[in-house]
């Protein structure tokens, strides 16, 4: 369970989160929608703490997120996180990309790496270098590297915005896969028609507040909010 | 015609025209005399040698440490780093490895010339590798970081296992220049009166009267050292496509 409370984040004199409140409860998926800057990364961000809230707490199965507390290593272990630009480590190939983080923990596991690869579709990639990956292999690989530390959440930002288009479909369908097995997620996203389908949640924001939240049918088809019809219709 | 092929027959045509123009000047040549001190010449090599890879390796040790000190979270260690890298590089070689020799030393009680010079150029060194290594660290993305954290991995793990190794191969080229530097900074460790190459090809030519070749043969020792390193240098670059495209060739 992932909970926000009055999270405030500020830049300087730009508010990037203002007072945000919200529960996303275990095995639940929340897309997190909204125009470009209005604070769907940097909410993201706060729950393995890559983000420090200016003031509010996040809690994570009611452990507080503090990055300089010395379990925050494993909170974070806690959270798979997949990232617009994937951040794969150039210098390993995926099968090691996925089995670092758990070998230096202590519990590598070269066969459950190569099952993560299997389950995201790209099996056939594990000694490749990320380089030789196109943008949706890059993406799956990374999706299976935050599985790897079996994690109780995961977040994605905007994992599919750095794609070519034909790529989407796939990156979504491990998604998909991954929300109908129960993980929890919170997902920051363009990608309308995959909010609808896959969320139970939609959130929607805008300058770093949370205007509206409901099931994907009350927010696109009955939004309640003048602002929240405004950007869908942009969208849409 | 390839572009090796010109550059070789350039570099050949001009050292042709130099040796003729040296020849044929009103200077009489004898290499005689410089000759018969070869030994001298030998063992200043070897000094030479020690004494840059000596301190060449701590500077690599010590350098490490200037650059973890100026990234480090501790305001007082990134100042200690700071006020370190400004003294060695605000102030002539020269100067330190004398205050090092005649000032330092004396009083710790030490009298080995090498010993004091090579440290000297390992400390001096260590300034310019740590900015070596600071930059290196500094070069890996953002992203990089923050995908090894938030799978966990402590300050020290995303160190050792996602940034040095990047890091690392970026370092590479600017390292081998800061040896082939050293190389030639070691001459100055000759104000001190350790008998490396300089030293020598100072008292050949004193005990000779042949300066001119005499400082002739120690340059083209230098050189027999420092042109196989750049060459090395080059090529490691290419390899590790370091080089990156500019668009130079489009002014």
């Amino acid at each position: 369970m992932i909970e926000f409370r009055d999270v405030c984040k500020y830049y300087g004199d730009v508010v990037a989160l203002d007072d945000v409140t919200l529960t996303v409860e275990q095995g639940e998926v929340v897309a997190v929608i909204g125009p470009s800057g209005s604070g769907k990364s940097t909410l993201l961000r706060c729950v393995n703490a890559l983000e420090t809230p200016s003031a509010g707490e996040v809690f994570l199965d009611g452990r507080l997120v503090d990055a300089t507390h010395k379990d925050i290593d494993e909170i974070r272990t806690d959270v798979g996180m997949v990232f617009q630009h994937f951040h794969l480590f150039p210098h390993l190939t995926a099968l090691r990309n996925v089995m670092l983080a758990p070998e230096l923990k202590g519990r590598g596991d070269e066969d459950n790496a190569r099952a993560l690869l299997e389950r995201v579709g790209v099996a056939d990639k594990a000694d490749v270098y990320p380089d030789m990956l196109s943008g949706g292999q890059k993406q799956r690989v990374a999706i299976a590297r935050a599985l790897a530390m079996d994690p109780r959440a995961m977040l994605f930002d905007e994992p599919t915005s750095a794609l070519d288009p034909e790529m989407v479909g796939e990156v979504l369908g491990a998604m998909h896969d991954l929300a109908e097995e129960g993980m929890t997620m919170m997902i920051a996203t363009h990608e309308m028609g995959f909010a609808r389908e896959a969320a139970h949640r939609v959130v929607f924001m805008d300058e770093g507040k949370i205007v509206e939240v409901g099931t994907p049918d009350e927010i696109f088809d009955n939004a309640q909010r003048e602002r929240t019809r405004a950007f869908l219709a942009k969208v849409l | 015609m390839g572009e090796r092929t010109t550059r070789l027959l350039i570099t050949v045509g001009l050292l042709g025209a130099l040796v003729a123009a040296l020849a044929t000047s009103p200077y009489e040549w004898d290499f005689e005399p410089t000759w018969r001190y070869r030994k001298l010449y030998g063992n200043g090599l070897l000094k030479t040698l020690g004494a840059t890879g000596i301190a060449f390796t701590v500077g690599l040790i010590v350098g490490v440490g200037v650059a973890l000190a100026r990234l480090s979270k501790q305001l007082w260690l990134r100042h200690i780093g700071d006020l370190y890298v400004e003294l060695i590089r605000g102030t002539p070689f020269l100067v330190q490895i004398m205050i090092a020799y005649f000032g330092i030393a004396p009083l710790i009680g030490v009298d080995d010339k090498f010993l004091v010079g090579t440290f000297a150029l390992g400390a001096f060194a260590a300034a310019y590798m740590g900015e070596i290594f600071r930059a290196g660290i500094e070069s890996v993305e953002r992203g990089q970081f923050e995908a090894a954290r938030s799978l966990g991995m402590t300050s020290n793990q995303t160190l050792r296992h996602i940034v040095l190794p990047q890091a690392f191969k970026r370092m590479i080229p600017p390292l081998t220049g800061e040896l082939i530097a050293l190389t030639k900074e070691s001459s100055l460790l000759f104000a001190i009166g350790v008998m490396e190459m300089m030293s020598a090809a100072r008292q050949v030519g004193a005990d000779t009267y042949r300066n001119f070749e005499a400082l002739l043969v120690v340059a083209a020792l230098y050189l027999s050292i420092t042109i196989p390193l750049s060459l090395l240098a080059r090529r490691l670059e290419r390899k590790m496509g370091t080089a990156s495209r500019t668009g130079v060739e489009l002014l």
